[in-house]
């Protein structure tokens, strides 16, 4: 195929190397996150050339490959380094949750600035959006291992094992352990599911009766958009296809959220129950498990889990001997994107794209995977089906309120003696929940994560429910100490960095709203940034393409109506101040000629 | 007949409007004679959603005109100067997040994104400009490819697919970052087979696609915005057989 003989012999060596790392990740799994994700770990960046040879091989337009690798924000078209380290800058679990600025102190030790690779190419170091590990304090990714708990002391050991080249597998293993954090357990973590119980109960019932149970039972999406979970299945099943897909959303991006990676890793068998559950119910061969990209960890135990459905007959071929019943689940894992959990983005991920939302109507029960009718639910959801079809219906009502019924998991995180997770009957108020966690003196709460609402303590004694405060199960708390302000600043700055850029409101708005909050949390804003921003930020929710536009400037909006002292206080008494600051834009100038003297700086 | 005809409508600011089944409040709009400011609408191509300039209430919920289905009944806000000033903000976005260049760009009074403003009586960008580095690329003989002034409406991505039978363009980058890149092996348009006859070379509603060597042909105050308004139905039609050139 390629001519070898007159191409220097590096690049050919590396043209051939690209081509097998390619042929053979293509054989694991034919998906394109897959193969770019191979080539990135093995060569560190996808080069020009490696998304030409990806293009071809997988048969696709050079243009899509080239622009899923700039989407995700895990590919990377630079090299990167052989450490590659990035942060999380969740409020809860980012480099600067211990109060000190662990980022920096890890550059200065390794000579490194954010963002960047080493010259020698031994380390990079960045920030990446919350990595889900909010339970465990400070928490970072080194080639896609979590390092949890970190303290300035633990940096300075990581930096001397880097700079030692002292292989991940050689690290203090107690550095890797992420705990389950359980702590209040109701419905669904109370008694784990024996495999295939709740398969055996669907086959009593058959696929009529087992829809039926689900729509009684009143359950309801748990991502926080609260649907019908019996009502979608039905639709999906009604719905014409040659082909009905069952996807589930484990790309848990919302900062502040964890529950799914402890439902992940502690109860994916009844996870795979529900999945197959939900096949039987509309009639899906084949099923998708999204994971997202920073719980790659967890794939070879999620491997290892389908593997042992397989041999057990719970998945494959004539399931649990029923003829003509057979399912299968592929895993596909992200690579660094929020957007991806809203579904009909993950929907396009999955097909090897861009995760744009889609427009919607047709809805994915209609119009889904490869364009086929398709249910996207969240893994809690999944997992609650399984247990409603053993258990029945009347036992799932029986818990909760009367429109939300069961239970809720909630992710608990931030300044609270206690984190981790905890598992409610809806209903429960937000101040029994601050009791339970062990929450002194909370003077605001973050429900939903950021997209979600973020409330004052007058408001504690309001109910997690659909009809009340909606949660997709973050729940942050903030102490009296906190800064609220650097908080919603942060909550900009992951929208900003988050957002799709398909819709202008979205794309452009999160930018101005960023840089809006950075001018008043600077000290530079006036009353008319804060009536700007007010402005600004009702246009990006009403008029934006799907819910993160339409959700990205609930913190600012909220800050605004329940804590308005916070922006307040910063502000500068005058009509106008510019956005452009004289002195900051000098900076480049002063560091070029080293100086920082008074006449260096305009006041 | 006519029952089907009055039970088939909905009402825009007032005016009771027909549809047929499977048309958008855009399409039933424009066939009435409505106008719907839009930049990244174009009929016979795939609607897109995402300039958000047709941003309408139906029923009191925000929609985007040129893909909600026009639902018997809907009664929708359109030409209300509080939508129109979310109109405005909006256009502002797309001057501030490019480099436009109106007052030396070819495309000036031919240019859509210029004509809203001026529709939507915008005086200034408002907002503080972006100053994003965006790559140019003239490496094509006969056409020429600014991304200042892009802003990715991906008319130009669905004509090459959907007109053109080609796949020149697509869109790379998330958020801010997005922008338009070319289906070539170098990413350069002179490796694409993008032609001057496409109507991917002629569809972009600003300056960012411009066929070189034909330059300021027609005079500024003979061009098409001189002597028409943004908000004529139909118009695309003229615009579009403006920019090609007779011959082709």
């Amino acid at each position: 195929m390629k001519n070898v003989s007159d191409a220097d012999s590096n690049t050919a060596g590396t043209t051939g190397l690209i081509h097998s790392i390619i042929a053979k990740a293509y054989t694991e799994s034919p998906h394109l996150l897959h193969v770019l994700y191979t080539l990135q770990q093995q060569c560190l960046h996808i080069s020009e050339e490696a998304v030409h040879k990806v293009a071809a091989h997988l048969d696709l337009p050079h243009s899509q490959v080239d622009s899923v690798v700039e989407f995700y924000s895990f590919f990377h078209k630079i090299p990167r380094g052989r450490y590659d380290i990035l942060f999380s800058n969740c409020t809860s679990c980012g480099y600067m949750a211990g109060g000190v600025d662990l980022m920096a102190i890890l550059g200065q030790r390794l000579g490194i600035v954010a963002s960047n690779t080493r010259n020698d190419g031994l380390v990079s170091m960045g920030q990446t959006s919350c990595i889900g590990m909010c339970d465990h304090g400070a928490a970072l990714l080194v080639n896609g291992m979590p390092i949890v708990n970190l303290d300035a002391a633990m940096i300075a050991r990581i930096a001397a094992l880097v700079e030692a080249e002292i292989p991940l597998e050689d690290w203090p293993s107690g550095w890797f352990q992420v705990d389950d954090n359980i702590r209040v357990s109701g419905l669904l973590l109370k008694d784990r599911l024996s495999a295939g119980t709740g398969l055996r109960a669907m086959l009593a019932l058959g696929a009529a009766d087992t829809l039926s149970k689900i729509i009684q039972s009143g359950l309801r999406g748990r991502g926080g958009a609260g649907f019908s979970t019996g009502m979608k299945w039905q639709f999906c099943r009604e719905a014409q296809g040659a082909a009905h897909y069952v996807v589930c959303n484990a790309d848990e991006g919302e900062p502040g959220t964890f529950k799914d990676r402890v439902l992940l890793h502690s109860h994916a068998d009844s996870l795979f129950e529900g999945m197959t559950v939900c096949a039987f119910a509309v009639g899906a061969k084949q099923g998708y498990l999204y994971l997202r990209g920073e719980y790659r960890y967890l794939l070879p135990h999620l491997q290892s889990v389908l593997a042992r459905r397989r041999k057990l007959g719970l998945l494959g071929v004539d399931i649990l001997g029923q003829p003509g019943f057979s399912f299968d689940i592929d895993i596909v894992v992200g690579a660094g994107a929020y957007i991806c959990g809203e579904e009909s983005a993950l929907i396009e991920s999955l097909e090897g794209k861009r995760g744009i939302p889609r427009v919607r109507p047709p809805f994915p029960v209609t119009h889904g995977y490869r364009g086929q009718p398709t249910v996207v639910n969240n893994v809690e959801t999944f997992i609650a089906a399984a247990h409603i079809v053993l258990r029945g219906s009347a036992w799932f009502r029986a818990v909760g309120t009367g429109k939300s019924a069961g239970s809720k998991i909630l992710s608990i995180s931030g300044d609270c003696a206690a984190p981790g997770i905890y598992e409610y009957p809806f209903g429960v108020t937000i101040r029994q929940v601050l009791h339970d966690c062990m929450a002194k003196d909370a003077q605001a709460v973050q429900v939903g994560g950021p997209s979600g609402t973020l409330i004052g303590s007058t408001e504690f004694d309001r109910r997690l429910s659909f009809d009340d405060l909606s949660t997709g199960g973050s729940l942050m708390v903030f102490s009296q100490a906190r800064d609220l302000l650097a908080v919603i600043v942060n909550f900009a700055h992951f929208f900003a960095h988050e957002s799709c850029g398909f819709c202008t409101p979205c794309r452009a708005g999160t930018t101005l709203l960023k840089n809006g909050l950075d001018k008043i949390a600077g000290g530079h804003g006036t009353r008319y940034d804060l009536d700007e921003m007010q402005r600004l930020a009702t246009l990006v929710k009403c008029r934006s393409h799907c819910g993160l536009g339409q959700t990205a400037a609930n913190p600012i909006l909220d800050g605004l109506q329940r804590f308005p002292q916070v922006f307040g206080q910063r502000l500068v008494h005058r009509d106008f101040e510019p956005h452009f600051d004289l002195d900051a834009a000098l900076e480049e100038a002063r560091q070029i000629s080293h100086r920082d003297d008074a006449a260096a700086h305009i006041e | 007949m006519s029952a089907d005809t009055k039970q088939n409508t909905i009402t825009i600011d007032g005016q009771e409007i027909p549809f047929l089944a499977g048309q958008t409040i855009m399409d039933a709009a424009l066939a009435a004679g409505v106008y719907i400011p839009h930049l990244c609408h174009r009929q016979g191509l795939t609607p897109h959603g995402s300039c958000k300039l047709c941003v309408v209430d139906a029923d009191n919920r925000s929609v985007s005109a040129c893909t909600m289905p026009a639902v018997a009944g809907q009664r929708i806000s359109n030409n209300t100067p509080a939508l129109n000033e979310v109109r405005k903000t909006i256009t502002q976005m797309l001057f501030i997040e490019g480099n436009h260049i109106c007052p030396s760009c070819e495309k000036c009074g031919d240019c859509t994104l210029q004509a809203m403003a001026y529709h939507l009586g915008m005086l200034d960008g408002h907002f503080p400009q972006f100053f994003q580095r965006r790559k140019v690329d003239a490496s094509h003989p006969t056409i020429m490819l600014d991304r200042d002034r892009c802003i990715l409406c991906e008319l130009c991505v669905r004509a090459s697919r959907e007109v053109d039978g080609k796949n020149v363009f697509a869109i790379a980058g998330r958020g801010i970052n997005a922008h338009l890149i070319v289906n070539s092996a170098s990413g350069k348009l002179v490796d694409s087979d993008l032609e001057t006859s496409d109507m991917a070379a002629h569809i972009c509603p600003v300056g960012a696609i411009l066929i070189k060597e034909h330059g300021y042909e027609v005079p500024i105050g003979q061009r098409t915005f001189d002597l028409h308004q943004v908000s004529e139905i139909g118009l695309e039609k003229t615009i579009l057989t403006k920019a090609r050139q007779p011959d082709e």
